[in-house]
């Protein structure tokens, strides 16, 4: 049995989710190491956009914004947000990671405040950035966040990154691609998929040492339960030493 | 075409094509010096309430020498453009500058955290908002370098970001599909930090460009803040180097280092423990009131400011941080 922490154990569950061949989208944190540790094991033809320009570079550490130096690094294009954001558009982006401080049963999120007045907001959040074009025209989405009840809400206060909107169809009736959503949400105790007609949040495996007491304890909405539900494949070594040696070796986001 | 929904957000600009011909007819063609130090530029080209928007995205390939000056010239009543605005965001909102946001990303400075004080300036009442999102914006800048009154995407569609914009959904004649549409965008005034520039205004960006080729087409008027000012032969020799034209453009300010503490690719490095301190001392309002006449109000100019920050030899260590890439963010 090998030791990790839960912020490792999201990084190498997410990384298992990318396959050769596909193109992400990727921000700065889990998501970044995710998508490095994903080239350097099973994925090494991963191809890693960045919304300000970046395309496929060859990242020689974590980056601190989407649009600084490390992203163009040995890259074959330093580009433009409207080149990364129109390939989103036209279908050539498989996955984004996202994430925000609410969340619903059908995967919608908020990035943008708190509180029920937009025009006096509780706490003002940073907005979309990025996100919501993501969501949108994105094929998959991926959250990594941790489990919390305030977080995993019932209602959010603003729908800055559309999931599955009010469930069912009804994504797609707002104009939104078909085929395209939320796919995975990663979290310390549990993942989460919408495989189902109603598009509702459901508990697909639990991380080790988990119940789903546990997880339902944590969430503020009620979950569905996969019939096929499994124990999640932990970490194995190999993805453990190369996200620790070579990923994050200054554990900036595994030392969190 | 009709629209079959309506956000109720707030249009700061006017998206009509033929009002921005009239000024664009008007624009100087000729091959004129504009260089001018970044007082007298924003000076002349910010008025008080003026619609301004910032190049450059999250840190990177800021003009923060011209985001100081207009914080030391007590710039009042400004429109702001928020895309992905963070250290920008962060001085421009120490200021108190602006009264009305179109937001894409703001008071956050992405993975370093986010600024208290910013966040508390526009949970103040002060700032009147729409809300976008990056690619909206881009959308925007493009659909006003285009000469078109709108260009339509999918982005926002389902989002509550559409109801409190000026976005509006429309049915396309063609697929019979809905999408949301993105008015253009026309800024009183562009201000935008590129590596070279000459003296005329022609401008070389190295690395991601963003959307400053369009928001630079885009603006009415735009400030070019350069590392450096390079002969106009460099550019006639190869030719798709220039990616902003002299005829966008109105003043060129040389101001070596002028995006400290930011990353400016294929020159520096970000300085995180500077960005680091600004979040700190953020809070505690007695404090940042000091480091701002320390930094900003009481410094004559940009200069007084990086000597106040290492000067050259702090300088030096953050070129250097740029290129050995394996040594992190730790500066």
């Amino acid at each position: 049995m090998t030791d990790y922490n839960s912020m490792e154990l999201m990084i190498c569950v997410a990384a298992r989710f990318l396959e050769n061949g596909a193109s992400i989208v990727v921000g700065t944190g889990a998501p970044c190491a995710a998508a490095m540790l994903a080239q350097r094991t099973a994925a090494p033809d991963l191809l890693m956009l960045f919304e300000a320009g970046g395309i496929a570079p060859e990242l020689p550490t974590m980056p601190v914004s989407v649009g600084d130096s490390r992203t163009t690094h040995r890259a074959l294009m330093a580009s433009s947000m409207t080149e990364t954001m129109s390939l989103a558009a036209r279908g050539m982006v498989d996955y984004a990671f996202l994430g925000g401080a609410q969340i619903d049963m059908f995967g919608n999120l908020n990035s943008t405040m708190i509180g029920d007045d937009y025009n006096r907001p509780k706490v003002r959040l940073p907005g979309s950035g990025g996100a919501c074009d993501l969501a949108t025209n994105c094929w998959r989405t991926i959250v990594i966040t941790p489990h919390e009840k305030r977080r995993f809400a019932a209602k959010v206060d603003f729908v800055t990154s559309p999931g599955y909107l009010t469930g069912g169809n009804s994504r797609y009736e707002a104009g939104l691609p078909k085929g395209s959503g939320p796919y995975k949400i990663i979290t310390n105790l549990a993942v989460m998929g919408f495989e189902n007609p109603e598009r509702r949040m459901e508990v697909e495996s639990l991380h080790p040492g988990v119940t789903i007491e546990q997880v339902k304890e944590n969430t503020g909405f009620e979950l569905l339960v996969s019939k096929k539900m499994k124990a999640t494949k932990p970490p194995d070594a190999t993805q453990l030493k190369i996200l620790r040696e070579q990923v994050d070796p200054h554990r900036y986001i595994i030392g969190r | 075409m009709k629209a079959v929904y309506e956000g109720k957000g707030a249009l700061f600009m006017d998206p009509d094509p033929d009002a921005a011909r009239e000024h664009f007819r008007k624009k100087n063609r000729e091959m004129t010096g504009k260089i001018m130090s970044v007082r007298d530029a924003v000076a002349k080209f910010v008025p008080d309430g003026c619609y301004v928007a910032i190049g450059g995205f999250g840190g990177v390939r800021v003009p923060v020498a011209a985001m100081h000056e207009i914080v030391r010239q007590r710039k009042k009543g400004l429109g702001l453009s928020g895309h992905t605005a963070t250290h920008d965001f962060q001085i421009l909102a120490a200021g108190e500058c602006f009264d009305r946001c179109d937001v894409a990303y703001i008071v956050g400075l992405e993975a370093r955290g986010v600024s208290k004080n910013a966040r508390k300036y526009m949970e103040s009442g002060k700032v009147k908002c729409a809300e976008w999102t990056n690619a909206g914006m881009a959308w925007r800048f493009k659909a006003a370098s285009l000469g078109i009154p709108f260009l339509i995407g999918r982005q926002s569609l389902g989002a509550d970001s559409i109801k409190w914009s000026a976005s509006k959904i429309i049915e396309c004649p063609y697929t019979g599909k809905q999408f949301a549409t993105f008015p253009a965008l026309y800024p009183d005034v562009a201000i935008i930090h590129v590596n070279d520039a000459d003296i005329y205004g022609n401008s070389v960006i190295k690395g991601v460009s963003i959307a400053d080729e369009d928001l630079a087409r885009a603006a009415k008027h735009v400030i070019i803040t350069c590392e450096r000012i390079v002969d106009t032969e460099e550019f006639r020799k190869d030719p798709h180097q220039v990616m902003i034209p002299y005829f966008c453009v109105d003043a060129v300010c040389e101001i070596p280092y002028g995006g400290y503490p930011g990353n400016m690719p294929f020159e520096y490095f970000s300085d995180e423990a500077h960005l680091k301190e600004w979040l700190e001392i953020e809070e505690d309002a007695a404090a940042f009131k000091k480091f701002l006449d320390d930094n900003i109000y009481n410094v004559k100019d940009f200069g007084e400011y990086l000597e106040r920050h290492g000067g050259i030899e702090r300088m030096k260590e953050l070129r250097k941080l740029e290129f050995i890439t394996d040594a992190g963010f730790e500066a």
